[in-house]
């Protein structure tokens, strides 16, 4: 049994625009994946969550902290076994194709590094086994051009892609964003299968109900930290951190309608509040009660969003031209994360920033 | 009505022959309609936004014809489409999110966008502009950023404010809510409504996947099955009675909130959609079809069972009435009122 | 046991079996060829190139005259000197299709040190990045920046004979820098793209993913920087050529024109001696760009219209 260990990870990213500030990517992260386990990974977009994937892959290295396999970092596995066994599907399908080959390229790649010896016949029933597993006709996408294929043709391709390989870890970031229902728990249903067979998934997110089917665990990152992480019906069952409760009144539901609240000329929502104070946390959002969530999620988002752009530029300017200590301590306390208590046994809760 | 698409036949040229990728396909959107348009994937359901767009030059126009506001639109004409861009139909293309290019400024893209429309008074539309961020909250500072320094939310925001600036007519969204997180997707959904309560957009068709972010924003949902429409009524009849034997396994196999899979294991549809290289004649939807008899090996009319609701399905037909045989001819789409009794 | 070959037991994972039969029809031709041949502007361009080629090559050995031979000055053009005389009573012709061969020869060499240089050193600083893209940055300034005509000068005071091998491989070694410095931005811009990392996963090796991945997708921009070299390179020797501090006893098309513009040819109404060279100059490369506009629609299959 392997696994694989995350272990107080941390990625700064140098801003290549004007200013030059530092975007604190991820923000001392640590958790294991074990072998047979899905974890599902869910947070807005810009938290984190695909630099952690392909920090995973080994596509981008880590500011401070460690990744082990078997307790030997990644870094130091020969890359063609590493790959054998961790494999990733990204997110934005669009651009994992070069356009100027035809789509089945992904396929030619593997089989050039890792069955260069395997005959025709028995490459092309390989290749049919892991088209019908992501339910595709081979007629269809082979010898077409990524851009003849629409998005979800494009996805499943790639997912067929890592499936001929012997894996044991799989990233799988937003790999069914662009499926359609019946599709999708398809893929879900051949994940489950997989992990029974010992695969560990990185399930990445944004689908809360799919997360919720597929994963034994599930961790919550907001702005590069971990606000809440535990067994999956304990964090969806009993969400305790307000963020994780927003997301939750947030998820779509056939049979139920949001509340739509016409946005007038813009002034400040009446239920949320944005505390501004000369801390680092400037946005913590705080709702009057949990009944009043619902109507303010929209307008929330809206500052949210805003208020964590203005916070990340604030920290930067800190970072760089802060007279309070030196460079190397101020980054550090820009990477401190919200610290984690235990709310129940495997249910871990992270203390308002 | 804001859009009447007619008989409308949609070919990729290919190296092996034309691959019909909609086929026959006809529907009606009312002015203020938001219409969903769901479907598996390659489906076809891009290839109808982008053919009321954009025709590339792999895409043919096979057949049929689309009216806007009663007048035709030259699909076939690239230069006269040229001008209906932006100002009458106006497409936020799949991805394009990621495709804003990375080298210029979000203000510089838009302005470079009215010029090459040839807008002339651009500081009108411009002022427009900033009054349409204010209003869905973004501060006009993010016209002098750059595309990768906003967030997903924001840039998906930007591309719909970018797509509907000059108040067009239909405005296409290709999923615009597939990449987002829970809370920008209810974001982004909820400022398509908005745009069309204060008339930005007349009428829109959302493509998604999302069934579930459909029953939130649209006002009808159309199901696409292998190039043709399977169903078409409106959001409350497809989420609570579809009729169509497809739209009914794509429902069911949307998980509840808090479905786990130990405990029930959701069933997808066995089997996989026809290749549209050379599809087989009759229903598309047979090969997985529980119900599947023999009449199915005939193409079932896209056919009006109750006002409102259309279903292309011989069983669906036939327990409704067996008469009601309202098919959707070329140039006269019936209008629901006036076809009430034909079936009885 | 491979996951693909679990997927494969009965019954797993979708049960309904494929409905249509699984063929796996693979058009392995190249596309590239095939699309190639029938792209009007790249067999135009490249056809031209290729007469204009031959003419270079066959031209000196049909030409019934040399270089060197003297007839009646500035006479138009007749059965026995095919495009007329200069004012020294050489053939023109006969010079046309040697200097031809040498501002091809020049051109050439040129074009291809300077690519080969700057495409090893650009494609090393945009894929590596880092101190190494730094110091690359820095040699690049520090050629740019000087004159290569004085070192043309001072260089050639140590040589004895100035050969055009040397005059070509001279001008590469100093316009490099431009190649390598479009080199660098776009392998930069393309290694972030996910299809690069996706070539990662799949166990390639960095050279392969900037030959195979990378580079293709500058193709045709590689290309035009090439053909602005070489006819900047031709355009260049001419100049030398014509400041004496080109290769000895050798003609060049630039040559030709430029002692036809000091003779005021164009006044003297005497086109035989001047439209010729100008106007192969221009053939040669504004053939080599109607070439690259095709090979744009080759390589990108989205411009290929069918
Ligand atoms: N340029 C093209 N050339 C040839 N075939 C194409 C081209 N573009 C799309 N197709 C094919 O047409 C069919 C419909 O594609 P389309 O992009 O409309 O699907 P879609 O319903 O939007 O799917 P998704 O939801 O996955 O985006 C697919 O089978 C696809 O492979
Ligand atoms: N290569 C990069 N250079 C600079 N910043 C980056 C880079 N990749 C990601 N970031 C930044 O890191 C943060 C996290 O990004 P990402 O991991 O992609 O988030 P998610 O996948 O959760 O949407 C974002 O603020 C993003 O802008
Ligand atoms: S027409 Fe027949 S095969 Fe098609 S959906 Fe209806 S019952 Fe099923
Ligand atoms: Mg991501
Ligand atoms: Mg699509």
């Amino acid at each position: 049994m392997s696994t694989l260990k995350i272990d107080q990870v941390s990625k700064l990213f140098r801003s290549t625009s004007r200013g030059g500030g530092l975007t604190a990517a991820l923000r001392k992260v640590s958790f294991d994946i074990p072998q047979g386990e899905v974890i599902t990974l869910i947070g807005e977009s810009g938290s984190g969550k695909s630099t952690l994937g392909k920090i995973i892959l080994r596509l981008v290295q880590p500011t401070s902290g460690s990744v082990t396999l078997d307790g030997k970092d990644i870094a130091k596995h020969p890359q063609r076994a590493y790959y054998q066994y961790v494999q990733g599907v990204f997110q934005d399908p669009f651009s994992s194709y070069n356009p100027i080959y035809q789509a089945d390229r992904v396929f030619e790649l593997v089989r050039g590094t890792y069955f260069p010896r395997m005959s025709a016949a028995e490459w092309d029933a390989k290749l049919e086994g892991v088209l019908d597993a992501v339910a595709l006709n081979p007629a269809d996408v082979l010898g077409k051009y990524p851009h003849q294929l629409s998005g979800g043709q494009q996805q499943r391709l790639l997912i067929a892609r890592a499936l001929l390989l012997d894996v044991k870890f799989l990233v799988a970031d937003e790999i069914i964003s662009m499926l359609d229902a019946s599709t999708r728990v398809d893929i879900l249903n051949l994940l489950v299968k997989l992990k029974r067979q010992g695969l560990a998934i990185l399930f990445v997110t944004h689908d809360l109900s799919l997360g919720n089917y597929v994963s034994d665990r599930t961790i919550i990152l907001r702005h590069g930290a971990i606000v809440e992480m535990g067994a999956t019906p304990k964090v969806f069952g009993n969400p305790q951190h307000d963020y994780t409760k927003m997301l939750l009144t947030a998820v779509p539901e056939l049979h139920k309608k949001w509340k739509h609240s016409p946005l007038g000329p813009v002034t400040a929502a009446g239920d949320a509040v944005v505390a501004v104070d000369s801390a680092l946390a400037t946005d913590v959002i705080s709702a009057n009660g949990s009944g009043a969530v619902a109507t303010a999620v929209a307008h929330a988002t809206l500052l949210d969003e805003l208020s964590h752009a203005e916070a990340v530029v604030k920290r930067d300017l800190r970072a760089v031209f802060s007279r309070e200590g030196r460079g190397s301590t101020v980054v550090s306390s820009l990477l401190e994360p919200p610290r984690l208590v235990e709310f129940e046994p495997d249910h871990l809760v992270a203390e308002p920033e | 009505m804001s859009l009447t698409v007619e008989n409308l036949s949609v070919a990729y040229r290919s190296r092996r022959g034309d691959i019909t990728a909609v086929d026959n396909v006809s529907f009606r959107l009312a002015d203020g309609e938001i219409m969903g348009l769901a479907g598996e994937s390659g489906s076809g359901k891009s290839t109808i936004g982008n053919a009321l767009i954009y025709m590339d030059p792999r895409m043919k126009l096979a057949g049929g014809k689309a009216l806007l506001d009663g007048k035709e639109l030259p699909l076939a004409d690239n230069d006269a489409m040229r001008k209906l861009r932006m100002t009458e139909v106006s497409l936020v293309p799949q991805y394009a999110m990621s495709a804003l290019p990375p080298t210029r400024r979000i203000g510089k893209i838009i302005t470079d966008l009215l010029r090459s429309h040839g807008i002339k008074d651009r500081d009108e539309v411009l002022s427009e502009l900033l009054r349409r961020l204010e209003l869905i909250g973004l501060k006009d500072e993010i016209l002098r950023r750059y595309a990768f320094e906003l967030s997903g939310g924001m840039r998906q925001r930007v591309t719909i404010i970018m797509s509907s600036l000059l108040n067009p007519s239909l405005l296409i969204a290709d999923e615009v809510t597939s990449a987002l997180d829970v809370s920008t997707q209810r974001a982004v959904g909820e400022m398509l409504i908005e745009f069309r309560d204060r008339g930005y957009i007349k009428s829109a068709i959302a493509i998604t996947h999302d069934l579930s972010i459909l029953a939130q924003i649209a006002d009808s949902i159309t199901i696409m099955y292998a190039g043709r429409l399977a169903e078409k009524a409106s959001t409350a009849a497809i989420t609570e009675a579809p009729l169509h034997p497809y739209t009914q396994a794509l429902i069911a196999s949307l998980p509840e909130v808090g479905v786990r899979h130990e405990d029930t294991t959701l069933t997808g549809i066995p089997g996989r959609p026809p290749s549209l290289v050379n599809p087989p004649s009759g229903c598309r939807f047979r090969e997985r079809c529980p119900f599947a008899f023999d009449k199915c090996t005939e193409t079932p009319p896209f056919a009006e069972i109750r006002p409102g609701h259309q279903v292309a399905c011989w069983k669906v037909s036939q327990e409704h009435g067996g008469g009601t045989r309202v098919t959707v001819p070329a140039g006269a789409i019936a209008d629901g009122a006036s076809t009430e009794g034909t079936g009885e | 046991m491979s996951l693909a070959d679990t997927l494969q037991e009965p019954g797993a994972p979708i049960p309904g079996a494929p409905a249509t039969p699984v063929a796996t029809p693979r058009p392995r031709r190249n596309d590239f060829f095939y699309y190639g041949l029938r792209n009007k502007k790249l067999v135009f361009g490249l056809g031209l190139e290729l007469l204009l080629v031959i003419l270079a090559i066959v031209g000196p050995m049909i030409s019934p005259h040399n270089t060197s031979d003297y007839f009646k000055l500035n006479a138009g053009p007749s059965g026995g000197n095919w495009l007329g005389t200069d004012f020294q009573g050489h053939d023109v012709f006969a010079q046309l299709v040697n200097g031809l061969r040498e501002s091809y020869l020049v051109g050439a060499l040129g074009a291809v040190s300077a690519a080969v240089v700057g495409m090893v050193l650009g494609f090393i600083a945009g894929w590596r990045g880092g101190i190494l893209d730094e110091i690359l940055q820095l040699l690049t300034n520090v050629i740019v920046m000087i004159p290569s005509l004085v070192l043309l000068v001072v260089v050639g005071a140590y040589l004895n004979t100035r050969s055009v091998l040397f005059e070509g491989v001279f001008i590469g070694l100093t316009t490099w820098p431009w190649v390598a410095r479009a080199v660098r931005a776009q392998t930069f811009s393309l290694r972030s793209r996910e299809f690069v990392d996706l070539a990662k996963l799949s166990g390639k090796r960095p050279t392969s993913i900037v030959i195979r991945d990378i580079a293709p997708n500058m193709a045709s921009y590689l290309f035009l920087v090439v053909i602005l070299l070489f006819g900047s390179s031709m355009l260049l020797a001419a100049s030398y050529d014509f400041l004496g501090l080109g290769p000895s006893g050798v003609v060049s098309l630039g040559g030709m024109m430029q002692n036809a513009n000091l003779n005021s040819a164009l006044f003297f109404k005497e086109w035989w001696w001047f439209f010729p060279p100008g106007l192969v100059l221009t053939a040669m490369v504004a053939s080599l760009l109607v070439a690259n506009v095709g090979l744009d629609e080759v390589f990108n299959p989205k411009l290929r219209e069918s």
